[in-house]
């Protein structure tokens, strides 16, 4: 048998109640298999605090702190305060949140835990709006997209803002390292937690979470989507050193529209919206590229 | 040792002594120099405990949760507005039966601004579980924070605690205070550890999602855990006072109170300037007497019902306001008395908000209303007391 | 059937492995493996959400009693020897 191209042990059990195809299971399932059983993760209000089961299942093998919603950045200072005053080492403090819980109502205690230099990996699972409570727009959910509380209806009235770019609110807090994960990509994925776990301070990862139900996708195509993201250049994989970019995976180049047509989400976006859209992407990219070669 | 310091340093002796391990705070007046100077403690190593500078109150108490949870004991401060705007992380410390040591100075809130003395803040947070010590002296601070970790930690207990000090009142106003001895402190107060921690390597998770059929039972258990406070804090004073040979009066603290007509119940550094007026009234040959709340939260209910059943008359001074029929401390007062075979009559005066001085004069005259209305047999029950613009005049 | 109050902890602890919730029950469409044509790439164990597959000899076996039917497997395999059929009849 040849072998696996990522660790071989599992650090979760099966039935979690994720939903059929759920990106976030698999963020999960690599961000564990690279740092390993000596990890505590505080988990606040999101997908994952309801994906381990009622009480008392447990769909991880290792600790869970669940946390209020807003409450990540904090709880992960503390409980490394507490190992560190009691000794124990060799512990990754590992904060896993949503996008919502992370860039609005958790941005607060993030920065605060990373401008202290708290010694613990931030993993923002990214599925781009409140999934958990029933696909409300965040900060995160992409220009165009279809939410619950952007309904498009007889007004178009789709998301008008940005996406927040987390990862250059992140580089302006000068932390040691940030990389952009995607689940269609675990061998780069676990690669970066690895080289993550070696680092001590302020880690963040910033991981595509495609959602089906909230996506408006077949479950089968959860690593499609999440290849077509970094393919198309709309997540595309990086790694940022003391804030100095290096891209992982450049990505085939294909247009935007291979990505956004398998998106219930974006049917509505008429051929002028696509192409203003492929324009801020290719711009965004542009962009990367000149902080890569530039050496910023 | 005998040392004269504010009301916030006796907290940051009392969290130092009593061996707080994380120490997660966020500065606001009139708490500011609890901190720093349990900041200095850290930073010259005489504390060996992390101290996290947080970036809100919010990320101070879930800050404290998470490092109680792993097994280290947690102490953290604060007043008013970041008080309040801890509130859900408070329910959350106590349904996850953390004991968890804060001290709040209570302070007014907002609008309008104010930094002085006034128990909305603390008052408002008697919903979220956390057992509250109003304190009269400096040296009370420092007592009762090394006691509630005693109480607290207890496995019966497992329920986190505010010690509450008057802003500026307590807070900024040096009194002589006794600093026992670090030995000593260490023979009365052992290590903290908990029978369920996160461990490395142990696959549980902390506060779980749990369905309406078995809620209820986690919210009778931390009941129970209250309730159990109560005797807990008499054994604890008790071992205390045996220990140190001090005392502070239990959950309700009688003064004058056995052969008394009248019996006026108030919190907080009040208390201590009302036992003084009921001497000087005593001396006049009236016969009232003083029972100071120390504990709000777990309520007095027993000690309460056992003046109830003694006197005619009793008053509830409470010094904030939160927009219920009465008053919060009258309206538990009055509850408890009314179940009691002998109802006394029970009056409401709302005074000294937003830092307003109850002076001794204004306390006679509230004394000397509580023998009128007791006579005359009948109460209105709020009175709010010094507003201008009223007509009775208290000054 | 709710657990009295003195047999319960402080405060709710999950310590029970979620194998418990048998999600397989969810499923509509049931993922079929032709052994005879697998290459043994192993990309449907790498790629399952809720890591129902396990290699035997580098052949995928997929846990029924859990698997979800989301159909990613299928998908993802280059050699198309892993079909989704229908619950409850062909």
């Amino acid at each position: 048998m040849a072998k696996t191209t990522i660790p071989e042990e599992e650090f979760a059990f099966p039935g979690s109640t994720g939903c059929p195809g759920c990106g976030a299971n698999l963020v999960m399932r690599y961000l564990l298999k690279g740092l390993g059983e000596r990890t505590i993760v505080s988990i606040p209000a999101c997908c994952w605090a309801v994906m381990p089961g009622y009480w008392p299942s447990n769909c991880l093998k290792v600790p869970i702190l669940y946390t209020a919603f807003e409450a990540t950045g904090a709880a992960i200072s503390g409980l490394r305060a507490a190992l560190d005053v009691k000794g124990i080492e060799d512990v990754t403090v590992v904060g896993f949140a949503g996008d919502g819980g992370t860039v609005d109502i958790g941005l607060q205690a993030m920065s605060g835990a990373a401008e202290r230099r708290t010694d613990a990996i931030y993993v923002m699972y990214d599925n781009e709006a409140y999934m958990n409570t029933g696909i409300q727009r965040s900060g995160s959910t992409p220009w165009g997209a279809w939410t619950t509380t952007t309904p498009v209806g007889n007004t178009h009235d789709y998301k008008h803002e940005s996406k927040k770019d987390i990862m250059t609110i992140m580089q302006a807090h000068r932390i040691p390292y940030a990389a952009t994960v995607s689940p269609a990509f675990p061998e780069d994925f676990i690669k970066k937690v690895e080289k993550a776990k070696k680092i001590k301070g302020f880690r963040f990862l910033h991981a595509l979470s495609p959602c089906p139900p909230g996506w408006r996708t077949n479950p089968k195509l959860t690593i499609e989507v999440a290849r077509l993201a970094v393919d198309t250049r709309i997540f595309p994989l990086y790694e940022m050193e003391q804030g100095r970019v290096h891209i992982t995976r450049k990505g085939k180049g294909l247009p935007i529209i291979d990505y956004l047509k398998v998106q219930g989400r974006f049917q509505h976006l008429t051929e002028p919206e696509i192409s203003s859209m492929q324009k801020a992407v290719d711009d965004s990219w542009i962009m990367l590229l000149l902080k890569e070669s530039s050496g910023t | 040792m005998r040392m004269v310091m504010t009301g916030n340093y006796a907290s940051a002796y009392g969290a130092k002594l009593a061996r707080a391990e994380v120490i997660a705070a966020y500065p606001i007046t009139p708490q500011t120099s609890i901190v720093e100077k349990l900041a200095e403690f850290v930073s010259t190593g005489e504390l060996k405990a992390k101290f996290i500078p947080v970036e809100s109150e919010h990320s101070a108490m879930a800050a404290c949760i998470a490092a109680q949870t792993a097994g280290a004991r947690t102490y953290t401060a604060t007043s008013s507005h970041g008080l309040t705007l801890m509130h859900e992380v408070l329910i959350w410390a106590s349904g996850a039966r953390l004991p968890i040591v804060m001290t709040n100075v209570s302070r007014a809130m907002a609008p309008p601004w104010s930094v002085w003395v006034d128990h909305m803040d603390s008052v408002a947070q008697r919903d979220t579980g956390w057992l509250q010590f109003y304190c009269q002296s400096n040296q009370e601070v420092l007592d009762t924070i090394i006691m509630a970790y005693k109480i607290c930690e207890s496995g019966g207990v497992m329920l986190p605690a505010m010690i509450i000090e008057d802003a500026f009142i307590l807070s900024h106003t040096s009194e002589p205070v006794d600093v026992p001895e670090q030995e000593v402190v260490d023979s009365f107060l052992p290590a903290y550890s908990p029978e369920l921690k996160i461990e490395v390597g142990k696959a549980m998770g902390f506060g779980s999602l749990v369905k309406p059929d078995q809620y209820m039972e986690f919210r009778y258990k931390a009941m129970l855990g209250m309730k159990e406070a109560h005797d807990r804090i008499l054994r604890v004073e008790q071992e205390f006072k045996h220990i140190f040979a001090r005392e502070h009066g239990g959950l309700l603290e009688r003064y004058r109170c056995e052969d008394a007509e009248a019996v006026l119940v108030a919190a907080g550094s009040v208390a201590a300037t009302a036992k003084d007026v009921v001497d000087a009234l005593r001396d006049k040959g009236m016969k009232v007497g003083l029972a100071r709340m120390r504990t709000f939260r777990p309520f007095p209910q027993e000690e309460i019902r056992a003046i109830a059943s003694k006197v005619d008359g009793m008053a509830v001074l409470d010094r904030s306001y939160t927009f219920g029929a009465a008053g919060a401390m009258f309206t538990e007062v009055k509850a408890s008395a009314y179940s009691g075979q002998k109802r006394p009559i029970v009056k409401n005066y709302i005074a000294g908000l937003g830092g307003r001085d109850i002076t001794p004069k204004i306390l006679e005259r509230i004394f000397e209303d509580i023998l009128v209305f007791t006579k005359r047999g009948e109460e209105s029950d709020v009175e709010w007391v010094d507003v201008a613009g009223l007509p009775r005049k208290w000054r | 059937m709710s657990k009295s109050y003195e047999e319960l902890p402080l405060t709710p602890i999950s310590d029970t492995p979620s194998t418990v919730n048998l999600t397989g029950l969810w499923r509509v469409m049931r993922p079929v493996v032709d052994k005879s044509k697998c290459k043994k790439c192993m990309m449907c164990w790498k790629y399952c959400p809720d890591a129902v597959i396990v290699l035997v000899d580098g052949v995928p076996v997929i846990d029924l009693k859990y698997c979800k039917g989301c159909g990613i497997c299928a998908e993802e395999c280059p050699s198309k020897c892993i079909v989704m059929v229908r619950e409850g009849g062909e």
